[in-house]
């Protein structure tokens, strides 16, 4: 059996604001129907995101993307009186809270919810997002999961009922227990430290390991590293990310995904993309044209734009020559070029039927758990899936046909 | 006849989810301006632990839909961003009835728990501003029309009209801006006790019974827009000699049933609770 869930990430390039029905984006209504309307598709979870900092392009704040989005807690805890049964999983950081603070928040969340809280457990720590805080970028980036272990284990036992006393380099805390409660732990980290954080207490991984060989290999390693750990190996349920494009004909969901494509990459953005690495305003560049024929600038690459992954950050020289030769090799434009190199989370497109089809041949090989799932428009995705791909699920026996538990944890069928 | 006073209730005490929720509605029904709901880090004296304020009045904001809903955030344990956030985050999803009650929990076993210094005195005081000062620029810094969504141009947003905060406080720096688009009310309602020493910049002042008068007539010497008297019980004879004296009352009655009926408060209008309380707007 397959399980749903669906990331909001509020923010990003992601969700598509010139689309005409785009609703608004902090809206309280907005959040209330996709929150219904995904307890109609009998959902696992309605999850949200988080970032502590806008992001920006070159000292500004960056434009061109949706931005702005309520805190993540209280958000869910409106929702909690205004659904009986979706989970409500927030993303919230273990290196700019206090351990005590925010277990008690996730604490009553899952006490008012009626335990339907999640935390999907993150770990920016650089200190660019370090400014909006007390201490600014205080963690070594190498032991940020050391931090977040530390967290973790501090709030398992506050929500026990035990009192912690623990004093390191690390965490400082000495507090009473929280309200019982047993948030269901997500973890989303893909280097070898996240993948240890997951394998000792996560119950979910939302990992980027969508592609069938991928999300193969992935369950494999992360069975091996909870067997190392002494778990079970069906103790974590794994819900790679994955967008979802459907359309009556397949032509119908090719176009579609094409269209969502150029809107995601549109001009500015991909000129945009390129100024992080250049260093420099491009504007004057035709983004429909050749690569920017100036040199970058010296400077490395900050983290403002919130999403380059560390190891993306230094060797951009190198990089943005290898882009070069990809361009001239197949005449690539800005845009084109962008389209080809920006990650994206696997898209599976075409007719409701045809994914489900695709979908049981991942149940069949335990590749997943589940997806969850990433809107590109809102309502639009939502409404598609739990109205069209739902129901084609159901029919092949691969997603429930009512809810059976109350609790998150019950729905995701863990201890 | 109308009553002169506006009334609050707090809510902080009530035993269980479904308890609090009824006795808001009550208060709501009965013509209640808003309530507080009580919190700590640490559980009450001998009582159990309780469910987070912030959260508590996240989730009465849609379980109502016309009364105030004033959780108490502590300035000095907590991330004055995140508290800023959460605030504001209320605010969205009450469509404008967010309100704050400037905790100052300063005990040693509380600062524990965050494993910071205790502050007393002075130094407590100025964080006390400081953290205030700074929530206050963070629901400032996106103007209320940031948003454009101007499909020509590519452009979500008017970069100009989102602002770094750049706050640097006696204890604390942030540049901001808030994660979260403008509040509905612009700037959530400040409620603060008379005692704390930041009267100047609340927008609500809570005063105690002891030299009522002396103490209406200092905090509004002050700059606080108005006052309210904490009364344990709604004793008609009191509440006559407080018409005039202060803008309003909170009770701690825990017969919230009672309450109908028995008082008449101030009627109130406006969408907002900004504008129920007759505050400045500040959107």
């Amino acid at each position: 059996m397959l399980h749903l869930g669906l990331f909001f990430a509020g923010v990003g390039p992601q969700l598509i604001w010139s689309a005409p029905d785009f609703a608004p984006h902090t809206h309280i209504d907005t959040f209330v129907r996709t929150a219904q309307t995904l307890e109609r598709g009998l959902f696992d979870a309605f999850f949200l995101g988080d970032g502590l900092r806008v992001r920006e392009n070159r000292g500004r704040i960056h434009d061109l993307d949706v931005a702005g989005r309520p805190d993540a807690i209280t958000q869910l805890a409106a929702l909690a009186a205004e659904t009986g049964k979706i989970g409500l999983v927030a993303t919230q950081n273990t290196t700019y809270n206090y351990p005590a603070d925010l277990a008690r928040r996730l604490a009553s969340l899952d006490a008012i919810s009626g335990g339907r809280a999640g935390w999907n457990i993150v770990t920016t720590d650089n200190a660019w997002t370090g400014e909006n805080f007390r201490h600014g970028g205080w963690l070594p980036h190498e032991r940020r999961y050391e931090r977040a272990r530390a967290f973790v284990e501090t709030a398992q036992a506050l929500w026990a009922g035990e009192s912690v006393d623990r004093h390191t380099d690390l965490i400082n805390v000495t507090a009473p227990p929280t309200v019982p409660a047993r948030p269901v732990l997500f973890q989303a980290g893909d280097s070898a430290g996240g993948r240890d954080l997951a394998a000792r207490h996560a119950d979910v991984v939302f990992s980027a390991n969508t592609d069938f060989d991928k999300a193969i290999g992935y369950a494999e390693d992360l069975r091996r590293r909870l067997a190392a750990h002494g778990r079970r190996p069906d103790a974590v349920r794994i819900l790679p990310g994955a967008q979802v494009i459907l359309g009556d004909t397949p032509e119908e969901a090719r176009e579609k995904a094409a269209w969502i494509r150029r809107e995601q990459t549109n001009g500015p953005r991909a000129l945009a993309f390129l100024e992080q690495y250049w260093g420099k305003d491009l504007s004057g560049f035709d983004p429909d044209g050749p690569l920017p024929d100036i040199e970058p600038s010296d400077s490395e690459l900050d983290p403002s734009r919130g999403t380059i992954a560390i190891e993306h950050r230094t060797g951009k020289r190198e990089r943005i020559a290898g882009w070069r030769r990809l361009a001239a090799d197949r005449g690539l434009s800005i845009r084109e070029l962008v389209i080809e190199v920006t990650p994206q989370h696997s898209t599976f497109v075409g007719t409701p039927g045809r994914i489900a089809e695709e979908w049981a041949r991942y149940d069949e090989a335990r590749a997943v758990d589940g997806f969850n799932i990433l809107p590109q428009l809102l309502p639009g995705t939502v409404e598609d899936i739990v109205d069209k791909l739902v129901p084609e699920l159901q029919e092949r026996g691969l997603y429930r046909t009512a809810y059976t538990g109350s609790t998150l944890r019950e729905h995701l069928d863990l201890p | 006849m109308t009553g002169q006073l506006l009334f609050a209730l707090e809510v902080g005490g009530a035993a269980d989810v479904a308890t609090l929720t009824r006795d808001v509605a009550a208060a709501e029904a009965a013509g209640f301006v808003l309530v507080t709901i009580a919190d700590s880090p640490l559980p009450p004296d001998g009582g159990p632990p309780r469910i987070e304020a912030g959260v508590r009045a996240a989730y009465l904001s849609r379980r109502t839909s016309r009364i105030g809903l004033a959780p108490t955030l502590h300035a000095t344990v907590t991330e004055p961003f995140h508290l800023a956030t959460q605030l504001a985050s209320l605010d969205h999803a009450s469509l404008g009835r967010a309100a704050w009650v400037v905790g100052a929990e300063h005990s040693a076993d509380a600062y524990a728990t965050v494993g910071e210094p205790v502050l007393t005195g002075d130094d407590l005081r100025r964080e006390l501003e400081d953290v205030i000062d700074v929530a206050r620029r963070l629901w400032d810094s996106w103007e209320s029309d940031a948003v454009i969504r101007d499909v020509a141009t590519g452009r979500f947003l008017d970069a100009d009209r989102v602002h770094h905060v750049n706050f640097t406080g006696a204890r604390f720096s942030i540049v901001g801006p808030l994660i979260t688009p403008r509040p509905p009310q612009g700037r959530v309602v400040v409620i603060g006790a008379d005692t704390l020493g930041v009267t100047s910049r609340l927008d609500v002042a809570l005063v105690g019974l002891d030299d009522v008068a002396v103490r209406a007539e200092k905090a509004r010497a002050e700059g606080a827009p108005l006052v309210f008297a904490d009364v344990p019980e709604p004793d008609p004879g009191l509440l006559d000699e407080l018409a005039g004296v202060v803008d309003g009352v909170r009770l701690h009655t825990t017969d919230v049933s009672g309450l109908i009926g028995s008082v008449r408060p101030r009627p109130t209008t406006g969408a907002t609770l900004r504008e129920r309380l007759g505050l400045r707007q500040e959107n």
